[in-house]
């Protein structure tokens, strides 16, 4: 074995080790009394946040309102990272999908019921994930999970009738302006309410524009920042996976 | 908390990690990560984690395999080490 692999191995287990050691110190499963359920910040998010915000699912409440900086920069990270995939990869000058695929890139016998198979289950899909993002209010779901997933249908489609016709769906363009229409619908929504008075992200205030009480007004702003995440997240989570697929040419594809 | 269960899963989850550390062909070893996704995917559910799990199903298990597939078709194959 050579002397770097010997080392790494020791490292790796020596941290191992340390880890192992201190998962001692962790609370056990589900301790009501541990730091994390017991602390002051908990007990409010647990007692106070149906009646701050009316969303029966506590995590939605916790990521869209009260930790929503987390979740805009969270947004912000996946847009970055979209973008900086693009930039390394992608050819830099604008590609125009083709409307048939060119003999020699990926023109290979496509499969006619797995295309068939896939033109009937995209709309469920779709359906599903709008469904999941308008409901995370009362079920698990959200931005996220219904933006990946109305992105995977759109990597389905890419998948089984090729690139260029998914791209003819979502060009490059449109995906990069819906990317950042999302930042821009969390943000805008953020700087909405230090235009009212209130802090960044203080959705309380919207009550002026949307009409209702403030605690409406909040219920109703985490649908619309999530509508913001699932924009940006289908479109990042797409065109990773157009960039990728095609060695940034946007054409050819798997 | 259902401890038979999560063990049975905890094992597959190594099972999983090794086979994906120690495969040669990177196609598989892909597959597999989306299978060791899966299994956390699992994991979170049962112990009542839903919002995570549903993520880690969406984007570990989905998005993120079929991206690193596409990768594995445009680059390398075969691992060398």
């Amino acid at each position: 074995m050579k002397p770097m692999k010997l080392a790494a191995l020791l490292t790796v287990i020596a941290t191992g080790g340390l880890l192992l050691y201190a998962t001692s110190d962790l609370p056990d499963w589900g301790d009501p009394l541990s730091p994390a359920n017991a602390g002051d910040l908990s007990t409010h998010y647990i007692q106070d946040s149906r009646d701050d915000t009316e969303v029966p699912n506590l995590v939605t409440a916790v990521l869209a309102d009260y930790r929503g900086y987390d979740t805009m920069f969270e947004t912000v990270v996946i847009f970055v990272a979209g973008l900086g995939i693009l930039s390394i990869l992608g050819q830099g000058k604008r590609v125009e999908p083709l409307a048939e695929p060119v003999a020699s890139e990926g023109n290979r016998e496509r499969d006619m019921i797995t295309i068939t198979t896939c033109r009937l289950v995209v709309p469920i899909i779709q359906i599903f994930a709008l469904y999941v993002i308008a409901h995370g209010h009362y079920s698990p779901g959200g931005g996220f999970q219904g933006g990946v997933m109305l992105g995977a249908s759109f990597i389905l489609i890419a998948l089984t009738s090729g690139l260029p016709d998914a791209l003819k769906r979502m060009s490059q363009e449109r995906a990069i302006f819906l990317a950042g229409l999302g930042v821009l619908i969390y943000a805008g929504t953020g700087l909405l309410c230090m235009a009212l008075g209130r802090n960044f992200l203080d959705y309380e205030i919207l009550h002026k524009v949307l009409g209702g009480t403030g605690v409406k007004a909040r219920y109703d702003s985490m649908l619309i920042v999530e509508i913001g995440v699932a924009f940006t997240v289908m479109a990042i989570m797409f065109i990773i996976y157009a960039v990728l697929s095609s060695k940034g040419r946007m054409r050819g594809g798997l | 908390m259902i401890w038979s269960f999560d063990i049975i899963i905890l094992i597959f989850l190594v099972i999983t990690a090794v086979i994906a550390l120690t495969v040669k062909d990177l196609l598989a070893s892909s597959m597999v990560l989306g299978i060791y996704s899966f299994l956390i995917c699992i994991l979170w559910a049962e112990m009542g984690a839903v919002d995570v799990a549903f993520t880690e199903a969406a984007v570990g298990a989905g998005v993120s395999t079929v991206i690193m597939i596409a990768t594995v078709f445009q680059t390398a194959r075969k691992s060398k080490d």
